[in-house]
């Protein structure tokens, strides 16, 4: 068992979720996990040095997540300037979520899938109506379907950030290619069950998130894929790390955090 | 829904003349400008000497909390670039701008502004000295005291740069579209608050290393 974490009572229902999806994790490392349902949304804090093991438990599935310093809010994923630093379009293993503070908020330091959607494309409540006819408590109870922009909002405003602060997401597991006239394309089913990629956290932060569909997905319903979470001690990021060696950039946005964890 | 405004570049030119126009500033290489017009109203945004990034963001005049949305305005129009007929929209779903008159033919949304920050990351750490976008907009929102901060320096329009992406996921700084002269004209759907960098980079072709001046001009509805 993991020494801060005190032997739970049977009352409390923290189930070992993880063994089911991740089974290569070890009980040692492992500190939480998750099933998340379609159309779920939640947030964490996490602290620097885990690492979210994020696994598609079906086919198609979409992680939407936005990043903010838990120490400072106003610092918080910029999509634009991981976009440029890194010269890409795509995200996968070696590539760094970055500040918009010049810092590395978290890494991908394992991945299945290969392709992950960075150009922030979130469905909202005006898109889904349209898409999918309304589904509202009234009739549907718990399977009344949440935008992943309200999703977002909610976790969001639990540390009080609003709608100006929500950043554009990462659309995990999602792909959408562009074509030389600049449109847009998505990969129906792009990643499969059982695919995973792990973000490991270069800062202390707040990861918000939602599973609603992602809005260029053409499923006539509101088909929200499961997903499962594991947030496992890592470590913090190595000098030979494979991220901080992929681009120069990576090296400098990892370096930058270093910076803010002198003691 | 998505529409088919995402293809290809749509050049158009403009009926309006320059000596009509009710503004006409020139904003010297490396500097902010905050200019509100009204709805209804037409802004020209003139390249002057060519391959000038001009980084831009809109705000709602009347509720400066509801932004200038990059991935409301994507997702609106199935694809990346701003041309003739491109419509901008806010992060509230919102018609704020649409794009009447393009010259350049290709706008750039996903490349966002440079910061002293994101340079040390991109070039060096020694480069954290150098004059910034973000600066610019900071300084400029500091000094108008409107309730506007960094939070609120959202992904922005870079005006007359070409950033690719390619099939394969790439994003590419591609030589600039834009020449001397190249103009695009916007036509405000909503009372509008524009924040302005005329980009001082010096580290990269955005600029042709070489910022330089921009001009704008304002029309009153015809």
């Amino acid at each position: 068992m993991n020494a801060n974490i005190p032997t739970t009572a049977d009352a409390v229902d923290a189930i070992e979720h993880w063994r089911s999806f991740a089974p290569e994790l070890t009980g040692e490392d492992v500190l939480f996990s998750e099933l998340v349902p379609g159309g779920g949304h939640w947030s964490y804090a996490l602290p620097r040095g885990t690492t979210l093991r994020m696994t598609a438990l079906e086919d198609g599935a979409n992680l939407s997540v936005v990043l903010y310093s838990a120490k400072e809010k106003l610092e918080r994923y910029n999509m634009p300037d991981s976009l440029k630093a890194q010269h890409t379009a795509h995200y996968s293993k070696g590539h760094v979520l970055m500040s918009d503070m010049g810092r590395s908020l978290a890494s991908i330091t394992d991945d299945t899938v290969g392709w992950h959607d960075p150009l922030g494309l979130l469905l909202d409540d005006r898109r889904m109506g349209e898409k999918y006819g309304e589904h509202r408590y009234q009739e549907f109870r718990n399977g009344m379907s949440r935008s992943g922009r309200s999703g977002l909002l909610i976790e969001i405003g639990k540390y009080g950030l609003g709608k100006r602060d929500l950043v554009a997401p990462v659309n995990f597991f999602s792909k959408v290619t562009v074509d030389e006239e600049g449109r847009f394309a998505f990969v129906p089913n792009h990643s499969k069950a059982g695919d995973h990629v792990d973000l490991r956290l270069d800062m202390d932060v707040i990861l918000a998130f939602s599973t609603a569909p992602h809005p260029l997905d053409p499923s006539p319903a509101y088909n929200g894929k499961k997903v499962g979470l594991a947030l496992w001690r890592s470590g913090i990021a190595p000098k030979d790390d494979f991220c901080r060696t992929f681009r120069p950039e990576n090296a400098r946005a990892l370096h930058n955090s270093d910076m803010l964890y002198l003691a | 829904m998505t529409t088919s405004t995402a293809s290809a570049m749509r050049l158009k030119e403009s009926a309006l003349k320059a000596d009509r126009a009710i503004l006409n500033h020139t904003l010297p290489a490396g500097e902010p400008y905050l200019l509100a017009f009204d709805k209804g109203q037409t802004l020209r945004i003139v390249d002057l000497e060519g391959n000038q990034a001009v980084d831009v963001i809109f705000y709602n005049a009347n509720d400066p909390a509801e932004h200038y949305s990059a991935t409301e305005t994507l997702l609106r129009q199935g694809g990346i670039y701003l041309t003739t007929d491109s419509v901008l929209y806010s992060d509230e779903g919102n018609a704020m701008l649409t794009i009447v008159a393009d010259t350049c033919g290709r706008h750039d949304t996903l490349g966002g502004a440079c910061a002293a920050e994101s340079n040390t990351v991109r070039y060096a750490l020694q480069k954290k000295f150098m004059h910034s976008c973000r600066d610019n907009y900071l300084i400029a929102l500091q000094e108008a005291d409107l309730g506007l901060g960094k939070a609120d320096l959202v992904p922005n329009v870079n005006f007359f740069m070409n950033v690719p992406v390619t099939a394969d996921g790439q994003l590419t700084f591609a030589d600039g579209v834009s020449a001397p002269g190249k103009y695009v004209e916007l036509r405000a759907e909503m009372d509008i608050l524009m924040l302005v960098s005329n980009c001082p980079q010096l580290n990269n072709p955005c600029n042709a290393y070489n910022p330089t001046p921009a001009q704008f001009l304002l029309w009153d509805p015809v």
